[in-house]
């Protein structure tokens, strides 16, 4: 059993952070919101699809206008992603606009915030849903292929105890892609003007008010940059993945959630970390659940076995893996 | 000069009034100390000029122009910063990040040009962390800089909030009880500070405070607020042998008695 669990690591390996990163940078949306409104933005998983969505129309344009051709596919993909990133960047600064603005102004309750979140979120479904009906005649959308050079990593003959393992290049594309996004949006929380702005209001919205802070401007660009990177996501989930519907936004959305819930809401070390441990044992559960029960329970069983991962953590870590106790003054 | 100006200013909770009609003219870099028993609206009085609240009636004239109606970040960007009678500060950023978030306003940097660390950017910010370098040397914290302010002393996170509220190059600074829990030390440092403050950078400093000590020795005047009301304003000599005031503080039998 042991001894094939170890062959086939590489390619979980391979598989879990190609999913695992797309969690990760998801999951940062989720949480920088969080951090600064307290607010969970279940539309935040649905930004993702639209974002993959814009993505997949950027590109048929550029088919349609002969540039997929004639360009260096590279190039085609930083036009789409820079594309759809922005565009779903300004969606996102729309939906707290139209949205969530009008509820804070009004002091209510948290929890409407939620519900109406969760509103959003069908509303984008449906819309998506709809447009793609009318353009394509079917709400399920393939991308035309690019970056599918298929590699294969040949370990097997240096290391007799692992097995081969096969990723195409688009796989490179969403690791180098992502790392970037990362490191720059760490690099924009820790050491910009803007960035320590957000984090002030995160800790304390009135003081910083008072220190010369716009808070709502703070709130969009925090919801302009969540925004425009799960978007981008989108983009390279549609590359990665080739298929794509309205509706890949609300479980990729739940399990990111899932992520930054695991790292510690709030924290965005914690929510990167946390995206790709779930996408690491999503994939391992996916690959050996079958071999570990003897054939009682499949691959698709993964999920079940990342959530009880989640529950674990949370009976005995509630505050997340990075998240710090609150401690209760009394 | 005067450069602050409070007009009729009066605040309603619902059916209470926390205060009734205060009036006060500010002289450009003075001191001056707003004192009275607890409750009698100080903090209020505070809250209404840096635009927590909304006054119910009155006006506040900063050079002339009114700051009724605007946001706390508007009032803070024309030059009224303040601390905090419960320390507000941003504990889980450093001591240097809290002075920087201070200088939010000024600090011109564009988080593009940040990110590709474009020359002139780099420039600014580089120029952004001597200034607040100064500024904790100045307020004494230098040694603390990459500390997380949440682990601070008390006497130096009062310290911090200062220098945080600096950071912003206020014209009129306002300190809810500074000296607050201090031993005589620092509160002897924190006097030398607000002296030192007015001479070199050119603020006005509105305090409130509880230690008599401080506000006789450092004030160029002095309001009295009782139950919401002006009982009383001038100079600490005439404060100290006004009836009302020594009423408000003891009783009405002292004054008879005492």
């Amino acid at each position: 059993m042991l001894a094939h669990i170890i062959q086939n690591l590489p390619q979980v390996l391979i598989d879990g952070l190609t999913l695992g990163v797309v969690y990760a940078v998801v999951a940062i949306g989720y949480t920088m919101v969080y951090g600064i409104l307290e607010l969970i933005n279940f539309a935040h998983g649905d930004v993702f699809m639209t974002g993959a969505f814009i993505g997949a129309i950027v590109l048929f344009l550029l088919m349609g206008m002969g540039f997929l051709a004639a360009l260096p596919a590279i190039l085609v993909f930083i036009i789409v992603i820079v594309i759809a990133a922005i565009a779903t960047g300004l969606l996102g600064v729309g939906i707290e606009r139209v949205a969530y603005r009008p509820l804070r102004k009004k002091n209510a309750p948290k929890l409407i915030a939620l519900i109406t979140s969760i509103g959003i979120s069908f509303v984008l479904e449906d819309l998506v849903r709809f447009i793609a009906e009318l353009k394509t005649g079917n709400y399920i959308v393939t991308a035309p292929p690019m970056f599918n050079h298929k590699f294969t990593l040949n370990l097997h003959s240096a290391l007799p105890f692992f097995n081969n393992a096969t990723f195409q290049s688009s796989f490179l594309l969403v690791l180098i892609v992502t790392i970037i996004m990362l490191i720059a949006l760490d690099l924009f929380v820790n050491k910009t003007k803007w960035g320590m702005a957000m984090r002030a209001v995160a800790q304390d919205r009135d003081t910083a008010s008072l220190m010369t802070i716009n808070v709502n401007r703070v709130i969009s660009v925090t919801f302009f940059i969540g925004s425009a990177l799960g978007g981008a996501t989108g983009v390279l989930f549609m590359i990665q993945y080739g298929t794509i519907d309205p509706y890949i936004g609300f479980i990729l959305g739940i399990k990111a959630f899932t992520a930054a819930v695991l790292g510690g809401i709030g924290n965005i070390r914690g929510a990167m970390f946390g995206g790709v441990m779930l996408g690491l044992l999503e994939m391992f559960a996916a690959s050996n659940l079958s071999i570990i029960t003897h054939g009682a329970m499949g691959a698709e069983y993964k999920d079940v076995f990342a959530f009880i991962i989640l529950i674990l953590v949370l009976i005995f870590k509630p505050e997340g893996l990075f998240g710090k106790a609150v401690v209760e003054k009394v | 000069m005067n450069i602050l100006e409070v007009k009729h200013l009066t605040k309603e909770f619902g059916g209470l009034t926390a205060t009734s009609d205060i009036n006060m003219t500010i002289k450009k870099n003075s001191i001056t100390a707003v004192i009275g028993p607890n409750g009698a609206g100080k903090t209020t009085f505070f809250n209404m000029i840096t635009a927590v609240y909304h006054p119910t009636s009155g006006d506040i004239l900063l050079n002339g122009k009114s700051l009724v109606g605007l946001k706390p970040h508007q009032v803070s960007q024309f030059g009224i910063t303040r601390t905090f009678q419960n320390i507000r500060l941003f504990e889980n950023m450093t001591v240097l990040e809290n002075v920087l978030v201070g200088m939010h306003q000024n600090l011109k940097s564009h988080w593009i040009g940040t990110l590709l660390q474009l020359p002139h950017i780099r420039k600014i910010e580089e120029n952004a962390r001597t200034t607040a370098y100064d500024i904790l040397n100045y307020v004494g914290l230098e040694n603390y800089v990459n500390e997380n302010a949440g682990n601070l002393a008390y006497g130096a996170q009062r310290r911090l909030e200062i220098g945080r509220a600096i950071a912003a190059k206020p014209k009129v600074l306002l300190l809810d009880e500074p000296a607050a829990g201090m031993n005589p030390k620092e509160t002897e440092r924190l006097t030398n500070l607000i002296h030192d403050m007015r001479t070199k950078l050119d603020v006005t400093i509105i305090l409130i405070e509880h230690d008599m000590n401080l506000v006789m020795k450092i004030s160029d005047s002095i309001y009295v607020l009782d139950h919401g009301e002006l009982i009383a304003s001038g100079k600490p000599n005439e404060i100290r042998n006004n009836k009302k005031v020594i009423e408000a503080y003891l009783g009405k039998g002292a004054v008879s008695n005492g």
